[in-house]
């Protein structure tokens, strides 16, 4: 019952979808001053049956209707009631489920908060949007079909992996779909903006509010991702350059380039090409992360449902939607508007245009380095891997330049800028800088040139930023977000020199003695929690009198069968103690493996400090 | 300005010392283990692995490094019996030219790209 | 004109991608051991099971009959279910088979050829699998085939099937 109720409002908001494709594509043609309202009717009908479907699905998760085959595959009566919920998007279906539900929705927030612009641009983007839901559309109801039915009825399910039992990674997934879904309507806004040739300052203050939903909730997204897998892989790493997680930074990186060059675009009405251009290419990337990780072409810890004709109708959908891109795209060169203005070597402009080149440069690193196994594998029949030293090689040293502009880009002016002689303070930040990483570095052994220079220019950007809060004129959703990225450059270095860790194979009653301290595995229970059973150590660190004490675990899940190892981890501001125990073979052994890691927690502040920026920048709270 | 950076300074190189104490060389075996990948668990190195076969392959490089064996040796000798697919860093060849080429020479273009944008007359 | 020309480029650019996208689907997502395998490194030792003395592997390997070395461990259930291809093997065809007992207790080891039977002519003892390793193996049981000039000219990774014991059968009588 339940199930048709489900699959019957997906095929009303199919035929729902094909008229309003339809209508918009007549509308746009012969169009009148006012906006029809069947349009606001019938975008309120599809996303009503989106959200009723939707929580039907949720509805069949909360209530484990084992008549569903969805909920029988991911689901057992024995799960907490909150991770019935996110298994609801825990599972393939349920995911594209509501990837439909936040395009419906985005959808109507944006018809209904786009009164002010152009009625045919506003048309035009219902049309492209509605394209992309109705291939959304085709692929659930045709290759993953959330509502099918299982007969007989099976008394119990199979159970959701308990490695995605996890608050963190309950709450992941939608937003970084939000994020990816976000930047859908800026790809059919800068196409029907191109179209109806409003691409300028106006479009582009009305389409950055966009861009930072996106930017922001990608940003949390990819945070929440990367701390659950710091504390629950249990390898004590928080970026493990895994293909699943590069697939969310591409867009990262394309969407961070947008948002600065529509500040150009609104402030001074040029790059109009370019903003169009990456508007495409983010979105075309946030669709390519859904097909490389949906198909199982990727070799990664996060395995999902492997099935090729999914991977396949996907991959047609997006070679069709970045075919219509393109081909929009050239066809309507013309209609951009000549605005030519006299570029200037030092200015703002200039600036932006680095961060953006610097952008794109990261941007392909991380797309070559996960597509080139691919590629080689099917031209040449050789495989090989590329993980974290490929991307460090060639990342790191371009951060150098990359911190170096970006200290001194914000405070570069509009159109001209002179640059004085010598800028007093300027010199002092750099030899302050210069002078801490030289010691740091020295203190350290880590005795690279290399190191010292990244110190150097973390830090100097830094000073910088801090030293931009004194003054009035600039923006502070800049200066918080500049803040945080220098934040996150400077712990991760100081993470990265100052890690410590131990690894050992201890049984209870034993004591390790190194780094000038002391593990004590002082005892071992076994309790059992609702739906796992566990093991948990207890350990003693005794840290030169500092006392800590650790209970991690190890959980064995019955349905489905797996063994899961959780770290317990003590934070303070200062650095966290990570310790994690898992079984091996030998009687009574466990491996233990204890890090100490400075400065973690400011890895993720920073990250978020990075993101209220955009919250700033969003509410307008820079413009007095 | 200048006391606010110097009270940073302070600071800084206060919580660093307290740090430093366990600042020490990284083992080579750590470095060599994180750049193999273990080849019957997705996407985990060897170091990062608990399974028989990291276990094991921890166990043999421990022994290579005693015996003498630089880290390009012992990366010669698992890739002559597993192939590339074991190291997470691939060597330049005529396979993997445009992996390390292509992110370099789209940076050299952009750069270009941008000098010619702003110094058009 | 030229905007003609980066077109063109692009669009021709995506469909490759997207033919080798496509064909990316296909392929085996997981190792598969290589097919070009040197010759065996002739420094290889192991002990021997029953007397515990020292052997150097390439000592074992005949000229005039095929080798096949046999990874496993008595700890390891698919190594049962192959066990009675390997009597097979040994009793109707001319073969040496060496059998390497993988990371095992040495007396669960020799209940487990007492118990199911023994097929192999000489059995060595990898006790911490570093000697595995060094054969090329992921795991256990693995089989290899080795010919005359101590090269590895087939890999079996996982328990033997009936599609295997045929295909060695076949490269046994060649």
């Amino acid at each position: 019952m339940i199930n048709q109720i489900g699959a019957y409002s997906l095929y009303i908001c199919l035929f729902v979808s094909v008229y309003l494709i339809l209508k918009s594509y007549i509308s746009s043609k012969n169009f009148d001053k006012k906006i029809d309202q069947t349009f606001f009717a019938t975008l309120s009908v599809q996303l009503f049956m989106t959200i009723l479907s939707f929580f039907t699905l949720v509805f069949a998760f909360v209530f484990s209707d084992f008549s569903n085959i969805t909920v029988f595959n991911n689901s057992h009566t024995l799960k907490p009631l909150f991770y019935k919920i996110s298994g609801t998007w825990g599972n393939h279906e349920g995911s594209l489920l509501l990837w439909l539900l936040v395009l419906t929705f985005f959808l109507f927030i944006f018809f209904v908060t786009s009164k002010k612009m152009n009625v045919r641009y506003r048309i035009l983007t219902i049309l492209f949007q509605e394209i992309i839901i109705l291939g959304f559309l085709l692929f659930i109801l045709f290759t993953s079909n959330p509502f099918l039915n299982i007969f007989p009825i099976p008394n119990e399910g199979l159970g959701l992996n308990p490695i995605l039992q996890d608050p963190a990674l309950a709450i992941h997934p939608p937003l970084l779909y939000v994020g990816y879904v976000g930047t859908s309507i800026i790809f059919s806004a800068s196409l029907a903006a191109l179209i109806t040739k409003t691409v300028d300052n106006v479009w582009a203050s009305h389409i950055k509010n966009w861009i930072l939903i996106s930017w922001i909730f990608l940003s949390v997204g990819i945070l929440l991702g990367s701390i659950w897998a710091y504390y629950e892989l249990g390898w004590g790493g928080f970026w493990f350059w895994d293909p699943v997680e590069n697939v969310s930074l591409m867009p990262w990186f394309c969407l961070t380039a947008l948002l600065h060059s529509i500040i150009v675009l609104k402030n001074r009405n040029v790059f109009h090409s370019w903003t169009v251009i990456l508007s495409i290419t983010t979105f075309s990337l946030s669709m390519s992360g859904t097909f490389l990780v949906r198909s199982g072409i990727l070799n990664s810890i996060h395995t999902f449902a492997n099935d090729p004709s999914r991977g396949v109708f996907i991959l047609t959908f997006l070679l069709f939607l970045v075919l219509l891109a393109v081909f929009i795209f050239f066809f309507n060169q013309k209609n951009f508007p000549d605005t030519y203005q006299r570029s200037f070597l030092v200015s703002r402009e200039t600036s932006i245009l680095i961060n953006n080149w610097f952008m794109m440069f990261f941007l392909s690193v991380v797309l070559v380095g996960t597509a080139y196994p691919i590629f080689l594998e099917v031209i040449n029949d050789a495989k090989i891997s590329v993980g974290p030293p490929f991307y460090h090689k060639l990342i790191v040293p371009f951060l150098i330049p990359f911190l170096f502009f970006m200290a001194l880009g914000p405070n570069i002016k509009w159109i001209k800028n002179k640059i004085k002689k010598l800028n007093t303070s300027q010199i002092i930040f750099l030899i302050l800088s210069f002078v801490i990483s030289f010691f740091i570095v020295l203190n350290t052994n880590t005795n690279y040139l290399f190191s010292t220079l990244l110190f150097t220019f973390s830090f100097y950007l830094f000073f910088n930023v801090i030293n931009s809060f004194q003054k009035k004129n600039s923006n502070l959703s800049q200066k918080v977000s500049h803040l945080g990225f220098s934040i996150f450059m400077l712990s991760i270095l100081f993470n990265g020199i100052l890690s410590k860790e131990n690894s050992a194979n201890m049984k209870v009653g034993d004591e390790i003695n190194f780094l000038n301290k002391k593990l004590i595995f002082e005892n071992v229970k076994v309790e059992s929690d609702s739906n796992f059973k566990k093991l948990v150590g207890e350990f003693k660190l005794n840290d030169n009198g500092k006392i800590i004490h650790f209970k991690p675990e190890i959980r064995v899940y019955s349905q489905p069968e797996t063994i899961t190892s959780e770290a317990d981890i003590s934070s303070t501001l200062f650095s966290d103690n990570f310790l994690v125990f898992s079984l091996i073979k030998n009687d009574g052994f466990f491996n233990v493996r204890y890090q100490h890691k400075p400065l973690m927690i400011w890895i993720w502040i920073s990250v978020l400090l990075m993101s209220l920026g955009g919250v700033f920048s969003f509410f307008k709270l820079n413009e007095k | 300005m200048k006391k606010i950076s110097l009270i940073l300074l302070i600071l800084i190189i206060n919580t660093l010392h307290s740090n430093m104490s366990f600042a020490d060389k990284k083992k080579n075996i750590d470095h060599i283990t994180k750049n193999l990948r273990c080849l019957i668990c997705q996407g985990q190195s060897v170091y990062d692995s608990q399974s028989d076969f990291a276990l094991s392959m921890k166990k043999l490089i421990r022994i290579k490094i005693k015996e003498g064996n630089t880290e390009d040796e012992i990366y010669n000798f698992l890739k002559e019996k597993y192939g590339e697919w074991i190291v997470y860093e691939p060597e330049v060849n005529k396979n993997t030219i445009f992996l390390w080429g292509l992110p370099l020479i789209l940076f050299i273009f952009g750069g270009l790209l941008i000098i010619r944008k702003v110094t058009i007359k | 004109m030229k905007n003609n020309k980066i077109f063109y480029f692009i669009v021709i650019l995506i469909m490759a991608i997207f033919f080798v996208l496509l064909l990316g689907l296909k392929e085996e997502k997981n190792y598969i051991p290589q097919s070009d395998i040197k010759k065996l490194n002739n420094s290889i030792s192991l002990k021997e099971l029953y007397s515990g003395k020292n052997i150097f592997l390439n000592d074992l390997f005949l000229t005039n009959e095929l080798n096949l070395i046999n990874i496993w461990a008595s700890w390891c259930l698919p190594c049962k279910a192959e066990h009675p291809y390997l009597i097979n093997l040994n009793e109707k065809f001319d073969i040496n088979l060496i059998g390497i007992n993988y990371k095992d207790n040495l007396d669960n080891s020799k209940k487990f050829l007492s118990d199911l039977g023994n097929p192999y002519d000489e059995v060595l003892v990898d006790s911490d699998g570093t000697k595995s390793i060094e054969l090329g193996a992921i795991g256990v049981p693995e089989t290899y085939l080795i010919n005359n000039e101590n090269k590895i000219i087939k890999k079996f990774i996982g328990p033997l099937d009936q599609d295997d014991y045929e295909n060695i059968i076949n490269l046994i009588k060649k």
